[in-house]
């Protein structure tokens, strides 16, 4: 099908963006577009006006700003996949990266668009409340930073707000730490059913330090943080990995559908917890 | 109606196009450039792959307003003087289609993706072609046909194709 008609922009700096969000009520950001032109053409949305982002330089690339790692909105998936700082400091990104939609989805969509998005079966929000990334938001007054916890606010919706542009995020440095990103789903190009991030950091053969985040165990991203307090200390055997990660599920609460219902999902998240934990500390 | 100017397979357009309109439609209808198909409504099938500076891309899944400035190849463009591009030539020689719908598609990702990774395994094959789908089961052929192609142009595809890199990355 055809999207229905839209005006469209293309400002070149954000505060043009800005200025173009604050002054048309049904805007919608257009970023790689990789959900939002499916949803076009299928008329699930249709807004009066796009605002095309791709123009505007600041938004795009990596760079490293001491303790920290800070990627623009409009990177597009292949470039973060394959970034040398990206692996480096923040492998978690780079193997959650590979697995987003398929080759030609990773040319053109965003690592900013995918988090805006926010949708609960993605790769990356995850990955981002693991690493404690935060989001930094440009808007009328200026721009705020947003923890990834306060980030994601439920399906489809975060703490960007009508007249609000995700500009970028920064991503803690995880310089030598295991990475692991373990996602199942049914066939190629399927969303996740379950997805687990995890990174770890080993003080010999134990475990110093654990993050562990959920996909899809409920309409935002979740941190496993009862399974990350029980790693600490614990060697890095599949025994010990096996019962911090029972805790997966705790306090989650998962949807049913067609792929599973939430029971499947509990079991499935201390499963796919345990494969994950055990399979970055290998790397680590 | 927005103006815009693309290079496609070599020459340079100047249109004005309704926003809405999907770069595969302005390359099909207004350019007649036929040979990229539209195979499904959800960006899954790849069948409307095309190369964006140099970069696979679907081109159901972008509008031609977001292609202004861009060069744009399709599988129009792949043939130079009558002769065959190579991964054309290695897909016609090892029978890697039935009904041919998927082609165009699958050979611009082959391109692709040989330009990546000029020595790929099966199982990369396999997973470089994720995002085309062929409906007659014709993936074996296909799998062959990117090993044949990159046997016999080692090297040289991923050179040409990475010049072409641009602004969009």
């Amino acid at each position: 099908m055809i999207p229905a008609a839209f005006e469209y922009f293309s400002p070149t700096s954000v505060d043009e963006a800005l200025g173009l969000l604050r002054e048309h009520d049904d805007a919608k950001v257009l970023a790689g577009g990789q959900s939002l032109m499916p949803a076009l053409r299928l008329r699930l949305a249709a807004p009066e006006v796009i605002v095309d982002i791709q123009k505007i330089d600041e938004l795009h690339g990596v760079r490293d700003d001491g303790d920290a790692l800070v990627i623009g909105a409009m990177t597009p998936h292949s470039t973060v996949q394959s970034d040398p700082l990206v692996s480096e400091h923040a492998r978690l990104i780079s193997l959650a990266t590979a697995t987003v939609g398929d080759p030609q989805v990773r040319h053109r969509g965003t690592f900013g668009g995918s988090l805006a998005h926010a949708d609960p079966a993605a790769d990356l929000p995850a990955v981002a409340v693991a690493l404690d990334a935060s989001f930094v938001i440009a808007g009328a007054d200026g721009r705020r930073t947003v923890p990834a916890t306060e980030f994601f606010q439920g399906m489809f919706s975060t703490a960007v707000g009508e007249d609000e542009l995700l500009v970028e995020v920064r991503v803690p440095k995880y310089t030598g730490w295991g990475a692991h990103y373990e996602k199942f789903n049914r066939v190629a190009q399927a969303w996740s059913i379950v997805s687990v991030a995890a990174a770890v950091r080993l003080d010999g053969d134990s475990i110093a330090e654990a993050r562990v985040g959920l996909g899809n165990m409920g309409p935002a991203p979740v941190r496993a943080t009862a399974v990350e307090a029980a790693l600490v200390g614990q060697p890095a055997t599949a025994e010990a990995v096996r019962e911090a990660a029972a805790r997966a599920a705790d306090g989650t609460s998962p949807g049913s559908d067609l792929n599973g219902d939430a029971d499947y999902r509990r079991h499935l998240a201390t499963v796919l917890t345990r494969r994950a934990v055990l399979a970055a500390a290998g790397t680590a | 109606m927005t103006r815009i100017t693309v290079k496609v397979d070599g020459s340079s357009f100047t249109d004005e196009v309704e926003p809405r309109t999907l770069l595969v439609l302005y390359l099909r209808e207004q350019l007649g450039k036929t040979g990229t198909v539209v195979g499904c409504d959800t960006g899954n099938c790849g069948a409307c792959t095309v190369h964006l500076d140099g970069r696979s891309v679907k081109s159901c899944s972008l509008l031609a307003v977001q292609a202004d400035g861009h060069e744009i190849t399709t599988i129009e463009g792949l043939a130079t003087n009558g002769e065959l591009h190579p991964m054309q030539q290695a897909f016609h020689e090892n029978h890697a289609l039935q009904c041919g719908y998927c082609t165009p598609g699958m050979i611009m990702q082959s391109i692709d993706l040989i330009a990546d990774n000029p020595n790929p395994s099966d199982e990369d094959i396999r997973h470089g072609l994720e995002g085309n789908l062929c409906r007659c089961t014709g993936y074996q052929n296909i799998v062959k046909a990117v090993q044949a192609a990159a046997a016999a142009a080692p090297a040289a595809p991923a050179a040409a194709q990475h010049s072409a890199v641009g602004g969009a990355q």
